[in-house]
């Protein structure tokens, strides 16, 4: 009953479509500050924000002030979280010290002074400090109306920035070189990019905290990029997941109010992500695992159809004995009877007694499948100085990827040497 | 100097490029020292020369992506910055992430973006220009296909159509022959051929000493310094090559048979 209760509390509506909101507009945004490699600069800005927490705080008391007034501390965190990003371009200019250790440098060196100055607040005032360590952890419960207003108005402001930019971050991310050619500031982008990621990371603090604000960044869009190939359609998506998961996030803990906010909201987003990695329809494990059955399938169904063209071209009968073909290509009985019966479901193989023949569309598909094969094979012969790398042998048919002109000749050389049979002697076997 | 003789035509606003008392330096070390070059329009110009002689580094120097020590760099008689949208670039293909979630078409309408101006979105006229420019690399059919799905040589004429669309006078290429099928090096050249016909230029960093003579009309040798400029004919000799290539054995076989062939 309790849990109805507070889900029809005022406070709780508040929190659940503050966070809501707040993982819309990181999903959108951090789509593109994965696509520029900057995930784990947006972790050190987030963790450069604590100095600027405790700083504004003492500077607020000092001035007689109550120190824990939310926009001092946000203001403060903002300025903090952007020095710290500045900080990292300056080690990373003017040493020779590589991004990875600048980025460990910054967020360390930060984070330790920020931890450092909340000791002594803690020592030196009368629990009025109290409550300064949520924004590490983050602390949902205590948002007000007034805190959901300001990260619904930052969201909406950085999904429109970013909508409007939408192009230009795009160049930005996939060729930042050819983006400055065409004219665009390059570097005043990425400062515009980090700055709405900085804005994020700080309106997030109250409800996620500086140690897991980073996840409502990543992992919305690393989940999104499993379902598509499609920027924009990714970017919606990642969306509509870090809005889904916060939300529901904040419900759950609400409901359950020894959970924080920010631990469920980022254990929520990690199911989505594991539903992602393995069910995605782009990249997903499962797709990828019957892609893989499906190439096996097919290059075992072209080996058997090839073994079965070739040695019926050396006997001169279309039926081929079965320990023929077994001992053509090492198959073990049973491999090479899975695939005989799925070839004969297909109606390409029949069987009569214990020889094997092609049926008439089997011969035709298998006549392709040979010349196709004999024209890459004499085309890496004779081309051999360029060409492994680039060819896909299975995957493209020989005229998709060489032209006409160059076909005619390896044919013309195939026929020369009576090779429109094989181009190889037998014993060389074939590779895959 | 063999020879060409060292021109000094002052930045004429005939030249597609024309760069003068050009430094370039990474860290502490020239990479690129004193580089005088007048490239005629309408031609096909190779860059030779061996790794680490800074051929890349002449274009991007050129075009303001690393910063120069020293030295001017004019496109028809006006600084770079103020004749952008006379210029493409063709980067090497190595140097973006091809696992980037966009289609082929999508990356050639990248070629317009600069046209297209600050919030404006991609229209159907965009993406009719960057099919066209597709099409004409014989790429018409793979517009839909996500960028990782080509092969390497594929991914090459996506890069050349997007250059294409930009429709630029002056087009600068680094390596687009590197690493391509024979299929795709053919219509490179097929496409070179048409861009001189347009009485465009085109500025090729390229290393394939075999094919240079056949290929274009004009050589910058380069090493580190500019060893010969002019036109195929004149520059392309033993003695240029020994001195970009320095006098390594086994660059001398490669050398003497390039040489023969380009006399064929």
């Amino acid at each position: 009953m309790t849990s109805l209760i507070s889900l029809a509390d005022y406070n709780t509506k508040v929190v659940v479509l503050g966070v809501l909101a707040l993982g819309t507009s990181c999903g959108f945004i951090g789509s593109f500050m994965l696509l520029r490699k900057r995930a784990l600069m947006a972790d050190t800005v987030s963790h450069s924000t604590l100095p600027g927490i405790a700083m504004a705080f003492l500077l607020m008391v000092a001035g007689g002030q109550d120190g824990k007034w939310l926009p001092g501390l946000l203001l403060g965190a903002l300025l903090s979280g952007l020095a710290g990003m500045g900080a990292v371009i300056a080690v990373q200019r003017w040493t020779r010290i590589k991004e990875d250790a600048a980025l460990g440098i910054v967020l360390s060196v930060f984070f330790g002074l920020g931890v450092s100055l909340l000791g002594i607040i803690q020592k030196m005032s009368s629990g009025s400090a109290a409550g300064l360590e949520s924004f590490i952890y983050g602390k949902t419960a205590s948002m007000l109306a007034a805190d959901a207003i300001l990260i619904a108005a930052v969201g909406a402001f950085s999904l429109l920035l970013c909508g409007a930019l939408f192009k230009e971050f795009t160049l930005l991310c996939f060729d930042p070189d050819f983006a400055t050619s065409q004219g665009l500031p390059v570097l005043l982008l990425d400062v515009a990019l980090m700055s709405l990621v900085v804005l994020l990371t700080v309106i997030g603090l109250q409800a996620v905290g500086l140690i897991l604000v980073i996840a409502l960044l990543i992992i919305p869009p690393a989940s999104a990029r499993f379902w598509t190939d499609n920027l924009s359609v990714m970017a919606f998506l990642a969306a509509a997941f870090g809005g889904v998961a916060g939300g529901v996030g904040a419900l759950l803990s609400a409901m359950a109010p020894k959970w924080p906010a920010g631990a469920v909201i980022v254990l929520a987003n990690s199911l989505l992500f594991t539903l992602s990695f393995t069910f995605g329809t782009t990249r997903g494990l499962v797709v990828r695992w019957k892609e893989r059955r499906t190439l096996n399938r097919k290059i075992a169904r072209q080996h058997l159809m090839r073994a079965l063209f070739e040695l019926g071209e050396e006997t001169g009968s279309d039926l081929v004995p079965w320990d023929r073909v077994s001992a053509e290509r090492s198959w073990s009985q049973q491999a090479l009877r899975r695939e005989v019966e799925r070839a004969k479901s297909q109606g390409l193989v029949e069987e009569s007694g214990s020889n094997l023949s092609l049926t008439e569309s089997g011969m035709t598909k298998a006549a392709r499948v040979v010349r196709n094969h004999r024209l890459w094979e004499t085309y890496l012969i004779t081309h051999a100085d360029i060409a492994p790398s680039h060819v896909d042998r299975d995957a493209d048919m020989v005229e998709h990827i060489l032209d006409k002109a160059l076909i005619a000749e390896l044919e013309a050389l195939l026929q020369a040497e009576h090779h429109l049979p094989s181009p190889h002697p037998r014993d060389e076997g074939v590779s895959p | 100097m063999s020879g060409a003789p060292a021109q000094h035509l002052e930045h004429s606003v005939l030249s597609p490029l024309s760069i003068h008392d050009m430094t370039v330096a990474y860290q502490r070390k020239p990479v690129l020292w004193d580089i005088d070059l007048d490239l005629p329009p309408g031609k096909l110009v190779g860059i030779l020369g061996p790794n680490g002689a800074g051929k890349s580094t002449l274009i991007k120097a050129s075009l303001d992506l690393i910063p120069r020590a020293s030295g001017r760099v004019h496109i028809f008689g006006k600084p770079y910055k103020e004749q952008r949208h006379l210029v493409a670039y063709v980067p090497q293909r190595e140097s973006v992430d091809w696992d980037f979630p966009v289609s082929a078409l999508d990356v050639v309408t990248m070629g317009l973006y600069g046209k297209l101006g600050w919030f404006r979105r991609v229209g159907k006229k965009e993406k009719a220009l960057a099919q066209e420019a597709l099409e004409r690399v014989g790429m018409g059919e793979y517009s839909a296909r996500q960028i990782r799905q080509l092969s390497g040589g594929q991914q090459q004429r996506v890069f050349l159509a997007r250059a294409l669309v930009q429709d630029a006078p002056v087009t600068f290429m680094d390596e687009p022959f590197a690493g391509v099928d024979a299929a795709t090096e053919k219509a490179i050249v097929a496409l070179l051929e048409s861009l001189r016909e347009a009485g465009k230029t085109v500025v090729v960093v390229h290393h394939d000493l075999q094919t240079m003579a056949e290929y274009f009309d004009h050589l910058v040798m380069l090493n580190m310094r500019v060893v010969a400029a002019g036109p195929t004919e004149e520059v392309f000799n033993e003695e240029n090559l020994r001195k970009t290539y320095g006098g390594r054995l086994t660059m001398l076989d490669t050398v003497a048979d390039a040489l023969r062939r380009s006399k064929e």
